[in-house]
């Protein structure tokens, strides 16, 4: 148990320290990439917990592809400071509020733990059917997903195709007067079709036709 | 080889020697071969075009490599002075240990890896898909025009073309039933050509059953290791060097030496999941006589001889070309080709 400990320690402090960091860094882009940082700590702990599954589509998902985007969009905002300070005494009643709520509730779900015995954190998880002894935890999620909980499965499914359509019929615009590639009409077009062979007298200018030529 | 049961302070210190020993051995060996297959890159490059490549230093120029990595450790690293250094001489690292933490979980003969993981392929995913950290921050670090378009455009496709890798992942998943690269590799012992009643064979490797997905595979791989045909990152007849253009001397070195990990890596996954792994061709008894890890050093070498010859005879796509073959053919391909290939397992009652 002890060099578990040490990476438990290892990988708390990382994850808390640039938790804090995420929010006191001037940049926002240090910002992001602290959060990375506490991402991929995080991914260690739920290794250490045994949930190599979960750590895996941590990484992938949220390392992977939704903290590249913060980035892409973070990198690409042009930011004025100055204007964001000049806010802060402004909004910063409202932060302490929103904070001492959320401070309350952890203090009140901690405590009710420390104190009423029976958690109001720890509903009854499903158990997965013991069929198959030394049941690996990718296979387990797997039954259990797609076995007990297969509606709330489709229903999570169903609801993020909702939010990409509507992402897409928010932000689609068709602008006239782009001139797309087109494989197929590229591919068809023959010598015939595109070349044209004109005798010229000396002297003589030809207009070109009315169609653009890119 | 490693002990499993940690009692004593003397098995920690045994488990350490061994993981580092291991390690060290890994990583030296493949950065040496690396030196020889920048060469060949280089060669085959030469050879296309009717040169003759590097053929100075030493022997047939086998040495440049070494030389070209002498030159960039003596050069003078230079920071641009808008540059953020910290995230600057960051980005750099973080690729190369990123593309060498990938070699962790990669199975190069039976039993000989240094983490039989068994999520490893999963492992692998997630690793690949940090590689574009590295891009990112050197491009946005440089506070440069050149490297931030070249990050920008390198974060877009290797975000596109994981999609594409992920389906092809689960359409091997689903015919052998784990994540375990080593399971991945001993499924491929019995495949179409044992069902003939041949023995075991390259005829039962998946790139026969999936071959529309290794192609599909190979093509993605080139464009997440951002090689040519979708080099546009560091295009450089339009952004100079992209996201590398301020970099000097080691950091530099540091960035083309991860590149070119991320190209075995990916070279080394093709051969796990779709060659075979260290599998002989054929079940033979001369040939099974020869080493796993020669037979699957012949075939990363197979692979990468393919990338290199791609390098020498593909122009450069155009980025919209990009984005449409990623978005609008492969990944409906592929997601087909999962739906088919699980139809058929389950259907057929051949799921593992």
């Amino acid at each position: 148990m002890g060099l578990t400990a040490v990476f438990f320690y290892l990988f708390a402090a990382v994850t808390v320290m640039s938790g804090l960091l995420v929010i006191v860094a001037r940049n926002p882009v240090h910002a992001v990439l602290w959060l990375i940082l506490a991402f991929f700590n995080a991914a260690g702990l739920f290794v250490l917990l045994g949930a190599e599954f979960l750590a895996m589509i941590l990484v992938v998902v949220y390392v992977g592809a939704v903290a590249v985007l913060f980035l892409f969009v973070v990198m690409m905002l042009d930011v004025d400071f100055a204007s964001l300070r000049a806010g802060f005494i402004r909004h910063a009643s409202v932060g302490a509020l929103v904070g001492l709520v959320l401070l309350v509730e952890l203090i009140m779900v901690l405590t009710s733990r420390l104190i009423g015995g029976a958690s109001i954190v720890a509903t009854k998880a499903a158990q997965v059917p013991q069929t198959v002894p030394n049941l690996t935890n990718t296979e387990a999620i797997g039954r259990l997903l797609y076995t007990q909980y297969v509606y709330f499965f489709q229903a999570a499914g169903l609801i993020l195709l909702v939010a990409m359509i509507g992402a897409i019929v928010l932000t689609l615009r068709h602008k006239e007067g782009v001139r797309r590639q087109s494989v197929s009409v590229q591919n068809a077009r023959t010598p015939a079709m595109a070349v044209e062979v004109v005798k010229l007298a000396p002297g003589q200018v030809i207009v070109p036709s009315g169609e653009r030529r890119a | 080889m490693f002990p499993t049961t940690f009692e004593t302070w003397w098995d920690y210190a045994l488990w350490l020697a061994l993981t580092v020993g291991a390690s060290l051995l890994l990583m030296v060996s493949l950065l040496v071969i690396i030196a020889f297959l920048l060469l060949m890159d280089r060669k085959v490059w030469a050879a296309v075009q009717l040169r003759r490549g590097p053929n100075v230093v030493g022997p047939f120029g086998l040495l440049q490599s070494f030389a070209d990595l002498l030159k960039f450790v003596l050069k003078e690293p230079v920071i641009p002075a808008g540059a953020d250094k910290g995230v600057f001489l960051l980005a750099p690292l973080v690729t190369t240990v990123l593309a060498l933490a990938a070699w962790a979980v990669i199975p190069v003969g039976d039993g000989i890896v240094i983490s039989d993981l068994n999520v490893g392929i999963l492992y692998l995913l997630a690793i690949s898909s940090l590689g574009v950290y590295g891009i990112l921050m050197g491009g946005w670090a440089s506070n440069s025009k050149y490297p931030f378009l070249g990050a920008l455009r390198s974060a877009a496709q290797m975000v596109s073309y994981e999609v594409s890798i992920g389906f092809v992942i689960i359409t091997v998943l689903l015919l052998v039933g784990s994540l375990n690269m080593s399971a991945i590799v001993m499924s491929q012992k019995s495949g179409i050509g044992t069902s003939l009643g041949l023995p075991s064979s390259f005829l039962d490797w998946n790139w026969l059953v999936l071959f529309p997905m290794f192609v599909v595979f190979f093509i993605s791989a080139l464009a997440e290791t951002n090689r040519p045909p979708f080099d546009l990152p560091e295009a450089e007849s339009e952004l100079v060097a992209g996201f590398m253009v301020e970099y000097s001397s080691t950091p530099y070195l540091l960035f083309m030496l991860g590149e070119y990990v991320a190209i075995v890596t990916m070279c080394a996954l093709t051969t796990i999941m779709f060659l075979g792994g260290w599998l002989p061709p054929v079940d033979f008894w001369l040939l099974n006589w020869i080493p796993g890890p020669i037979w699957f050093l012949l075939k990363v070498t197979f692979v990468f001889f393919m990338f290199a010859m791609v390098k020498a005879m593909v122009p450069r796509y155009r980025y919209d070309q990009l984005m449409r073959l990623g978005w609008k053919v492969f990944l409906p391909l592929s997601l087909a080709m999962v739906v088919a290939v699980a139809a058929i397992l389950h259907f057929g009652g051949l799921a593992p």
